[in-house]
Order: C-alpha cells, then sequence, then structure tokens
C-alpha cells in the first residue's frame, strides 16, 4: 500500500501549487497513472479522501486519467499497444520485446482551483 | 430578442476558478534523490545492486554466500531493508563488510531517501558493490527507483513458473533475473523451463541466471556478471 504515501506527496504538491497560485480552493484534481506504473488507482482513491481532509482541497474531486502500455519493436521500429498481459508483441513480426514507449507515468497532471 | 447571456461580475474577492497544467512527476522527490544517490556511487567508484523479489526467495542466503566468496576479491558493501528484526544484517555482518539494516516500520520498499540515510552511515572506503536488498515485495518496489546501476528480480522455484505473468510491472523493470533455489525445483515439481520462459516473454530485456546459493550450481554465471559490472564501472 504505498499508494497512500504516494497520494500523501501529490496532495502536498498540489496545495503548494494553489498557494503559489494565490488560490484558497481546489476543485478538481487530474493524475496521470500508467498500466505498468505499479500503482493501482482504486487504492490512490481510498487515499485520497485521508489525504485531503482539513485542508483546501477537501471536497475536490479526483479524477484518475490511465495510460495504457506502449511498446516499440526494435526491429520494426513500430510502436503498438500492449494488451493486459502486458506480453510486448509486435503485431507485425512477432518479436517479443521489453522497450516500453508509455505506461509508467505517475503524474499529477492538472488541478483546477480558485 | 432576449440580450446576450453575460457572465455576471466576480464580487470582490472571489476568485475565478482557473485550471493549470502541472505534468509533475508524483515520485519527484524520490526520483531526485535516486539521481543523487546514483551520482554519489558512482564518484565512489561503485556499482549498486537493487534485490527485490518476494519474501523468502533467498536474497540473504545469495548475499551471505556472495560476500563469502565473490567478496574475499572484492570488497562489498550492504544495505537491507525489512520492517522490522535486523536478522538479515547480523546475518550479512559476520562477512565482515560494512552492513546496514533499514527498518521501515510498515513501509513495504525501500524508497531513495532511506538508502542515502543508511549509506551515510557507512564506511565504504574501497567497496566496489554495493547490494541494496530491498522489503520483500513485487510490487511496491518496481515504483522507487534508489539509484541502482542494476535492478536484479529473483523468483525462486518455490513460488509460482507464472510469476513473471502475475506481476509484470517489476520484471519488466529487471536487469536481471535470477532463478533461485534450482537444487529444489524437482522436489517440489517447478518447471524451470516454463518459469524461464515466462521472464522471457515479460522481461526479454533481462539477463536470466539459474542458481542455486545453497549448491552454488549456476552461481560463477552471477560472479562473473558482478565481476564485469566492476570491470564496466573502472572504464
Amino acid at each position: 500500500m504505498h499508494e497512500v504515501g504516494i497520494m500523501e506527496s501529490a496532495i502536498e504538491a498540489v496545495l503548494a501549487e494553489a498557494r503559489g497560485h494565490d488560490a484558497t480552493r481546489v476543485h478538481n484534481i487530474v493524475l496521470r497513472v500508467g498500466a505498468l506504473s505499479g500503482v493501482e488507482p482504486d487504492a490512490l482513491r481510498l487515499a485520497f479522501d485521508a489525504a485531503v481532509k482539513g485542508t483546501p482541497a477537501a471536497g475536490s474531486r479526483l479524477d484518475i486519467e490511465s495510460v495504457p502500455a506502449r511498446g516499440r519493436c526494435p526491429d520494426c521500429d513500430l510502436e503498438f499497444d500492449v494488451d493486459s498481459d502486458f506480453i510486448f508483441t509486435c503485431p507485425k513480426c512477432a518479436r517479443i520485446s521489453g522497450e516500453l514507449v508509455q505506461g509508467r507515468e505517475l503524474e499529477l497532471a492538472r488541478i483546477e482551483m480558485s | 430578442m432576449s440580450p446576450p447571456l453575460q457572465a455576471p461580475p466576480a464580487p470582490s474577492g472571489a476568485r475565478a476558478t482557473r485550471t493549470v497544467e502541472l505534468r509533475l512527476s508524483l515520485l519527484e522527490c524520490n526520483d531526485r534523490q535516486a539521481v543523487a544517490n546514483r551520482r554519489r556511487f558512482r564518484e565512489l567508484g561503485m556499482v549498486a545492486l537493487n534485490l527485490v523479489s518476494s519474501p523468502g526467495s533467498g536474497k540473504t542466503t545469495l548475499l551471505e554466500r556472495t560476500l563469502s566468496e565473490f567478496g574475499a576479491a572484492t570488497r562489498c558493501a550492504a544495505v537491507v531493508g525489512d520492517l522490522a528484526t535486523d536478522n538479515d544484517a547480523r546475518r550479512l555482518g559476520r562477512s565482515g563488510f560494512p552492513v546496514a539494516q533499514i527498518t521501515t516500520g510498515s513501509a513495504c520498499h525501500l524508497d531513495a531517501g532511506m538508502v542515502a540515510r543508511a549509506v551515510d552511515g557507512l564506511d565504504l572506503a574501497g567497496a566496489r558493490v554495493l547490494f541494496i536488498e530491498n522489503v520483500g515485495n513485487l510490487v511496491c518496489p518496481a515504483s522507487f527507483d534508489l539509484g541502482e546501476k542494476v535492478r536484479v528480480v529473483l523468483l525462486s522455484a518455490a513460488e509460482g513458473e507464472d510469476k513473471p505473468l502475475k506481476y509484470p510491472p517489476i520484471f519488466k523493470s529487471a536487469h536481471v533475473v535470477l532463478l533461485t533455489k534450482i537444487d529444489v525445483a524437482g522436489v517440489l515439481g517447478f518447471d524451470l523451463e516454463a518459469a524461464a520462459e515466462n521472464v522471457r516473454r515479460i522481461a526479454p530485456q533481462a539477463r536470466l541466471i539459474r542458481l542455486s546459493a545453497r549448491t552454488g550450481d549456476g552461481i560463477k554465471e552471477w560472479y562473473d556478471l558482478l565481476g564485469s559490472l566492476v570491470t564496466k564501472g573502472e572504464g
């Protein structure tokens, strides 16, 4: 359950941004979470309420944008979506590779505040 | 015709709602410390390896033997993480090398800051290899860069052959995968070929070594790899 710590640091960053923009309320927080980030969106949601409690972000909406895994074939240079089994099989030449183009993202994408 | 709709003027003191694009890494703090660790290890001329696996896959036993045999010619150091006890540090400390225990309390993984603080307390003069034994866990350590040069994931013959398929993030991030406890594979009905094939499918980038830290089977290949990492570090 490292999601608790990750959510706490996300909210810290959100509150720092809000202060920097002279905002007193945060309405919406958007995270981007890659399929191979090792972080579980449901666990992030569980940690969210406790992390925002008593802060200017209390009552805000959490949105989590999933970033699917994409691979690149080192032979064909083709970029392709990876199935949920995470075996990076090139759809053109069937070569299995480990090259990841996206899917490890773990970002605070944007916030809405006033 | 009705007049065009207009937003009412904001009452004084109220602020307009605005959206700010940030794209900040949630692991920014850890990643920054990992970069600092990596630089420090390089300046010390030391290769750092992060050993990750389920609990009980043989990390400590492998390190005990490695410190005694590989360590005979190459000075090593170790940092070992567990939720509680310093049992592992005491086991590895018998080697005479600098060893630090990190007890994480309830944290399920090591982070770069914990490693930096643990290393601060060690005399690393002359050490060429730093082994970082992570908390036994195949999930959370995948997200945390510790500043290591090489990530080593262990899978023992006492586990399921399909573990790589079940835990893709950690295996995807591995430079090296060690199939351990191969001496008991037969008695446990563990299919080494199936396990190796699963590693190759999920982690084709990883170097795969089969070994037993108890019998010493395959362990030379591990030492050769460590030796080549040390030599490369000198280049």
